[in-house]
């Protein structure tokens, strides 16, 4: 069996990466522009990574699927970004920030990772402003903060609602400059289809040309992974139509392992489904559960009767209402954090008080907040968001409680990597939502801005050049080796696999029914039995999927369908490894909710006695399980507690 | 209880950037005027793949009104015609029972059609790349709050910052005039004391590229404003002219 | 040279051009307002002018300026047409001033208008003068004499206040003088904020109050240049 090295440096905690920097290997200037490195994704993590590694010198291949590198899925993120930087005065500090961090994602991320990632995020603001960044300011001039989930002190920066794109079009503009300096190459609309190895070595990629549909193959010393989580295996999340789990599946097959699949995020403030032809979820900023109440109807005839449309939210009096979250954890009240937000909107659902026609979706009513503030300051506060919610639902929610419901938002799960970055597989780096690595079983608000950058910013161009050191002999990859030309067989012949097929059924109404799998057995709460029956039915879409699937068009040319089609071959192996890890982890924790495995009160229920290590999967073969290595996870400096949020 | 609506659709349909186009017209029936017009798309593209056709194609990816990928002329106007959105947001209860609904890809010399509704944007990644950044490394920077910046300044910086780059300024433009998406850049940058040390050699540059690339000249008809998705003052234009000229007199 | 080559340079062109027209506008407007309050005054303004060096002079830098807007205006159109080498199915629902997607065609308009106003009165006072051509003097003479008021062949020329009697006298061609004043008046409520815009003097604030003062000030030139027209035509009556 592969024995694990998280290659953690030994020391004291704070003192880790110190040491790291200031014994690991550099590469001179004179060398760094003889090595290629791909980046493959220009979301915060790809962007800013190529950008840093542009800027030292390096010779930089940059691609995403999108027309731009400014389109990455990361402009999304509203909320804000997380930093150590105490300028409230409130007691924050590197050391408080790691350990709301690893209190957070319950007690599943790596110590030293976390405490790197809160030492790093200073810099990160400084680095962002001096970009450009037009992030909120105070009359006086300074930075302004904001509170966030989580966390007893207010150390969230924020651009209005658009704090994700600020910060994308931060690392965009540095990208931009490297791009004119031409130490970075941009491949845009190319998507990466699988990864060469070369002696045991990551040294290149076979790509897509979206346009042309061209595979082509590019050679490089070491290539990175920067391609966003796969929530968009459940088909509807609040991920971007074209975010996929694909890199990472590809270089999973390659030997890279992937470390607690199963660990999603559910977002509890999203707009409902409203029918069969949804595309996507749109969330609303949590900040929205600061000043609106959660409800659903005391009475189940109430309930029923606003499923079928008889009477409205504003017919039911305030003492035939139900404010669970306030009457289930008085201390927290609409405040708890997502993961339970959501369970306990799932579970009034499920009991049938639903509010809405699919009676999947609760009240957040605004209605007290205005009679108590009065509407002016609601609407300071929360106007441009309801008017996005009334420009959606056409309701206005002055008048009426917003309905609300929980979504998939985020995987905490991903390619395993080390303290340096690098997956199992030399050379290959993952770096992000990508990766597995500092969020544990679950992320707090405000915090996967920060990793994304840390990575891109100011880990990977240090740990990478540990690695590239020892290459500096190594000439440019020449892509006309037997291994490019094995990997571009394999892909050429997938795609003629899949073009052959011929069958009846779109990609869409395919990957739909995996996405109704997942939600329902792999969803917010999952039980054994569940799971059981998702890994059979996953196998069967897979099979419906590679035997009935209709692909239009043709593979050497500008095709979408095609592209889809690919997505939802990994899609489905993702759904699957989700399944069985989930299946595995016989424990409640964070993102992962076993219904076995909850307290009295219905919470979460870690066994850190033998769960306590990270899930490390290994690909053994197309039809068979895949085996799972273990990586222990010690916690030196912290004390493993139960979340509560009750008192 | 969906109210529901049958619509005609006239798509170009376009396979290649030399090659010809034309309109396709499409019936589509009991349309949910819940969902938005990508879904709608979405609809009659699984019709079309059902049928053994080729999809409509056209760019999308956040579909919440960021990301800038989605485009579309729409009966006249780029995003469609409630204001403030993209085309993403844009919801089928703004159409009628009947409607016939024309749909267009951006166009301009600018932006060549790539397939369809489909066009290339990377016009605006090359303003970008010829100026519109601030000329600073990783690491080595000072205190965030080194430097103060005056609240309203940092709020005019942040409004113009909130472009979303997708090219609507562009389509709307009589002219097929890029100047709100520059200006955009150009002010939230000159606004800020970082961005101010290269503020005239940035705005020169990201002009000279920008005509290069084959956009109209502006002149000051504010449909770039009225459809922005954002909401982009066409104030910024005013200020990048500013900007140039103070740099072009300097020289 | 930037100010040909580049986008923003040939804007500056069209506003500097165009400030100037403006100017020249508000100084004739004026002028031409004498001729209502005396006919005496006014020749006397014409007379003071007449084909002086600095009359002639003032005339060169003017046809200057009319040129190198109307050649530029013209650049930039074709410019403009290019951008968009293929056209929308759908015309453009945006809703925006109408003057602003038409300045060319009002500039047209305008163009083509003058010509006609400068056969009127131009052609008549400085042209003959210039060319010291004795028939055309007599034809101007002939003009003056017939709006019946008393004047000197020689100082038929500078009589601009018989012509204006004379030219308004026929109402179509008043018509057509307050059909120019209407395309003028569109142009200049958009020329000149936009002008102004161009030269970067304007911002979130000033918007509206530029477009305000706009307004006003193409209203009271244009304003100014009817009344003389009525003037003229209700002097005949």
């Amino acid at each position: 069996m592969a024995t694990i090295d998280s290659k953690i440096p030994k020391g004291p905690l704070a003192q880790k990466w110190t040491n790291y920097k200031n014994h690991q290997k550099l590469v001179n200037p004179a060398n760094k522009r003889k090595l290629d490195i791909i980046v493959v994704g220009t979301g915060l993590a790809g962007a800013s990574a190529a950008a840093s590694l542009g800027a030292l010198g390096f010779n930089v291949l940059n691609f995403c699927i999108q027309d731009s590198p400014r389109r990455a899925h990361s402009i999304a993120a509203q909320g804000g970004i997380n930093a150590a930087k105490n300028y409230q005065n409130d007691g924050d500090s590197v050391y408080r920030l790691f350990y709301d961090t690893i209190k957070g994602g319950d007690y599943r991320a790596r110590e030293a990772n976390v405490y790197r990632l809160a030492e790093v995020s200073n810099s990160i603001i400084d680095q962002c402003v001096a970009q450009g960044v037009p992030f909120a300011r105070e009359y006086g001039g300074l930075l302004d903060n904001r509170s966030f989930g989580g966390a007893q002190v207010s150390r969230t920066f924020y651009a209005k609602g658009q704090t994700g794109q600020q910060l994308l079009l931060g690392a965009y503009s540095a990208l931009s400059r490297q791009v004119n300096k031409g130490t970075v190459k941009l491949y845009t609309r190319y998507e990466m289809l699988d990864v060469v190895i070369i002696d045991g070595r990551a040294r290149g990629i076979i790509a897509r040309n979206l346009v042309t549909g061209e595979i082509e193959r590019f050679g490089a010393h070491a290539v990175v992974i920067g391609t966003g989580g796969y929530g968009n295996t459940y088909f509807l999340s609040t991920n971007a139509m074209g975010s996929n789990g694909s890199a990472a599946m590809q270089i999973y097959r390659k030997g890279a392992y992937f470390a607690n699949p199963c660990y999603a995020q559910i977002h509890p403030t999203c707009i409902p489904v409203h029918g069969d032809i949804q595309s996507k979820l749109t969330l609303m900023s949590e900040s929205l559960r600061n000043d609106g109440r959660i409800w659903v109807p005391k009475k189940k005839e109430d309930a029923e009767k606003l499923q079928r449309g008889q009477i409205k939210a504003t017919d039911i009096p305030d003492e035939d209402r139900d404010f669970y979250l306030e009457r289930r954890y008085p201390a927290f009240g609409n405040l708890v954090p997502r993961d339970v937000a959501s369970r306990a909107a799932k579970e009034r659902c499920d009991n049938g008080y639903g509010v809405n026609s699919t009676g999947l979706a609760v009240f957040l009513d605004f209605k007290y907040a205005i009679d108590r503030l009065g509407k002016d300051v609601v609407a300071a506060r929360y106007g441009n968001l309801f008017q996005m919610y009334e420009k959606i639902t056409d309701q206005n929610p002055y008048e009426v409680p917003m309905q609300i419901f929980p979504a998939i938002h985020y995987t905490m799960g991903g390619i395993w990597v080390d303290y340096e970055l690098m997956t199992s597989i030399p050379g290959l780096f993952a770096i992000g939502e990508a990766n597995f690595s500092d969020h544990g079983a679950n992320r707090l608000g405000a915090s996967a801005l920060m990793q994304g950058l840390a990575d891109g910013y100011f880990v990977l161009p240090y740990t990478i050049q540990n690695y590239l050191a020892d290459q500096i002999q190594v000439p440019r990859i020449s892509t006309d080796s037997a291994e490019f030309a094995d990997a571009e067989k394999g892909v050429k012949d997938k795609i003629a696999k899949l073009m052959s097929i011929k069958g009846e059924r779109s990609v869409d109404s395919i990957h739909k029914e995996l996405g109704h799998v997942m939600w329902e057995y792999v969803g917010m709460g999952r039980t054994k039995e569940g799971l059981q029956i998702a890994m059979k039915k996953i196998k069967e879409i897979k099979k419906e999927f590679w035997t009935n699937v209709f692909i239009p068009g043709e593979a050497n040319s500008l095709n979408t369908e095609l592209e889809k089609a690919l997505r939802l071959a990994d899609f489905l192996e993702i759904g699957y490894l989700m399944a069985i890890d989930g299946f595995n982890r016989n424990e409640s924790c964070g993102g992962h909710f076993r219904e076995e495995f909850q307290t009295p009160e219905g919470e979460a229920l870690r066994q850190d006695e033998e769960y306590s290590y990270v899930a490390c999967w290994k690909y053994t073969g197309e039809d068979s399980d895949p085996e799972l290595l273990k990586e222990p996870l010690d916690y030196e400096e912290t004390e493993r507690k139960t979340r509560n949020y009750k008192n | 209880m969906d109210n529901t609506i049958n619509i005609t659709l006239k798509v170009w349909r376009q396979r290649g950037p030399k090659e010809p186009g034309k309109f396709e017209t499409y019936e589509l029936k009991n349309i949910s005027t819940e969902s938005s017009f990508l879904e709608m798309l979405d609809v009659l593209n699984e019709q079309l793949v059902q049928k053994h056709e080729e999809p409509v194609v056209f760019d999308h990816d956040c579909r919440e009104g960021i990301c800038g990928m989605c485009s579309l002329y729409i009966n006249g106007q780029p995003h469609g015609k409630d204001a403030a959105v993209t085309t993403c947001q844009l919801h089928m209860r703004r159409f009628n029972d009947g409607d016939t609904i024309t749909i267009e890809p951006w166009r301009s010399a600018g932006f060549p059609i790539i397939r369809d509704l489909m066009v290339d944007r990377t016009a605006f990644d090359k303003i970008m790349q010829a100026g519109g950044y601030v000329s600073v490394n990783t690491g080595g920077i000072p205190d965030a709050n080194a430097i103060a910046i005056a609240k309203p300044i940092a709020d005019e910086a942040m409004d113009a910052a909130s472009c979303i780059g997708c090219g609507a300024c562009v389509a709307a433009c009589k002219n097929g005039s890029a100047m709100l998406f520059v200006s955009a850049k150009v002010s939230q940058l000159a606004l800020l004391p970082q961005g101010k040390v290269e503020a005239a050699k940035r705005v020169k540059a990201m002009i000279a590229k920008m005509d290069e690339l084959g956009f109209g000249n502006c002149t000051n008809t504010g449909a770039c404003e009225a459809e922005c998705p954002k909401s982009v003052s066409i104030s910024n234009i005013a200020r990048l002219n500013r900007e140039y000229l103070c740099a072009k007199f300097k020289d | 040279m930037w100010l040909t080559n580049s986008s923003v340079g040939r804007k500056l062109v069209m506003s500097i051009s165009g400030i100037f027209l403006v100017l020249f506008l508000t100084f004739h407007m004026s002028m031409n307002l004498v001729a209502i309050i005396s006919a005496d005054a006014y020749n006397a303004v014409c007379g003071f002018l007449g084909s002086n060096w600095y009359a002639v002079a003032g005339t060169a830098v003017l046809v200057a300026g009319v040129l190198v807007h109307f050649v530029m205006a013209a650049v930039l159109t074709a410019q403009n047409k290019n951008a968009r080498p293929v056209k929308y199915e759908v015309s453009s629902k945006t809703d925006v001033e109408w003057s602003s997607k038409n300045m060319f065609v009002l500039g047209l308009v305008i163009i083509g208008i003058l010509c006609f106003h400068l056969i009127h009165f131009w052609a008549k006072m400085m042209l003959p003068e210039l060319i010291g051509s004795e028939d055309m003097i007599k034809e101007t003479a002939a003009i003056v004499a017939q709006s019946g008021l008393e004047c000197k062949e020689v100082e038929a020329t500078q009589n601009g206040a018989a012509l204006i009697r004379f030219t308004f006298s026929q109402w179509w061609v008043c018509l057509i003088y307050l059909a120019w004043l209407c395309a003028l008046w569109f142009h200049l409520t958009h020329g000149i904020w936009s002008a102004l815009h161009t030269v970067g003097m304007n911002n979130k604030v000033w918007m509206s109050r530029i477009k305000c003062i706009s307004m006003i000030f193409a209203t009271i030139i244009c304003l100014g240049f009817a009344a003389v027209v009525v003037f003229g035509y209700c002097s005949n009556l």
